[in-house]
């Protein structure tokens, strides 16, 4: 064997480990930018939805564009906060509270059925008109809406904070609510395409 | 147009007619055509924005008839894909 036909052979060898080493590189690349594009994906299909307001035609459009995204395969998940929590009240429960709870939990509407309107209210007159006019119009109720939604999948989340603030137990909401708190409610906003404040 | 099932939404308003129809599309297998009903004029570019963003869908066709009163009636041909 002559010289020279040894030293290309090694030159064979050294080239043949730097490709394995660029294929491996390669591979860890395109796992990495797998991974990425799971999480876009994942990202692209889930919503999220934040209910403050207690105003029946406020929740009325948070509930719509719930259970419309919803249809669309979405993953909903709807937090209600503060004036929101009235709207996934079932009942009004005055024992157990401290006496400004109470108070708060006796001036506050006691179910989905009975929230004001943003405007117009006079005395909860609005409220009925609109339900009225919603009627007429062969508009889902919001009671429906709710239903519908749960139906659907959407996920109902109660603030944890604002549960304790106003002293509303668990049983006092619709079944099934599952409570959390800021960082429970973006972990789900965070990794989500779009997040609504209502 | 050929069609599996029928679904009669007459009436209902937004956001019901997608809503009911994705709930009967639920129950059928894939590659039925369900044929949708409504009144409600909204829902002509609903369907058509549902099945652009949802890709389990199809919008085959759509079309305006009348029914025996003269009110017009929107048709929805889906595919579940």
């Amino acid at each position: 064997m002559n010289s020279q036909s040894l030293n290309q052979d090694l030159k064979n060898v050294d080239q043949l480990e730097n490709y394995k080493i660029e294929i491996e590189n390669l591979k860890k690349r395109l796992s990495y930018l797998e991974e990425q594009l799971a999480d876009i994906l994942e990202k692209k299909n889930k919503v999220g939805i934040v209910v403050f307001s207690g105003d029946l035609d406020r929740v009325l459009a948070a509930l719509i564009i719930a259970t419309g995204a919803a249809t669309f395969g979405k993953e909903v998940s709807v937090f209600f906060t503060f004036w929101g929590l009235n709207a996934i009240k079932v009942k009004k429960k005055l024992s157990n509270k401290k006496w400004h709870q109470r108070l708060f939990a006796f001036l506050n509407p006691a179910s989905a059925s009975n929230l004001p309107v943003s405007k117009m209210n006079f005395f909860g007159l609005g409220s009925k008109m609109l339900k009225m006019m919603m009627k007429e119009k062969n508009v889902s109720s919001l009671e429906d809406l709710i239903k519908m939604a749960k139906e659907l999948g959407v996920k109902f989340i109660a603030c944890e904070m604002s549960k304790d603030v106003l002293g509303i137990e668990d049983e006092e909401l619709i079944e099934g609510t599952e409570s959390g708190g800021v960082a429970y409610f973006l972990s789900h906003s965070l990794n989500s395409s779009m997040t609504i404040f209502i | 147009m050929n069609y599996d099932v029928m679904l009669d939404v007459r009436g209902l308003n937004c956001p019901m007619p997608i809503v009911k129809t994705k709930q009967e599309l639920n129950k059928v297998e894939s590659g039925k055509i369900l044929k949708v009903l409504t009144t409600d004029k909204g829902s002509i570019k609903d369907f058509q924005g549902w099945a652009n963003t949802d890709k389990t869908i199809e919008l085959i066709k759509q079309e305006t008839e009348k029914d025996e009163n003269g009110k017009e009636i929107y048709v929805h041909y889906v595919k579940k894909k």
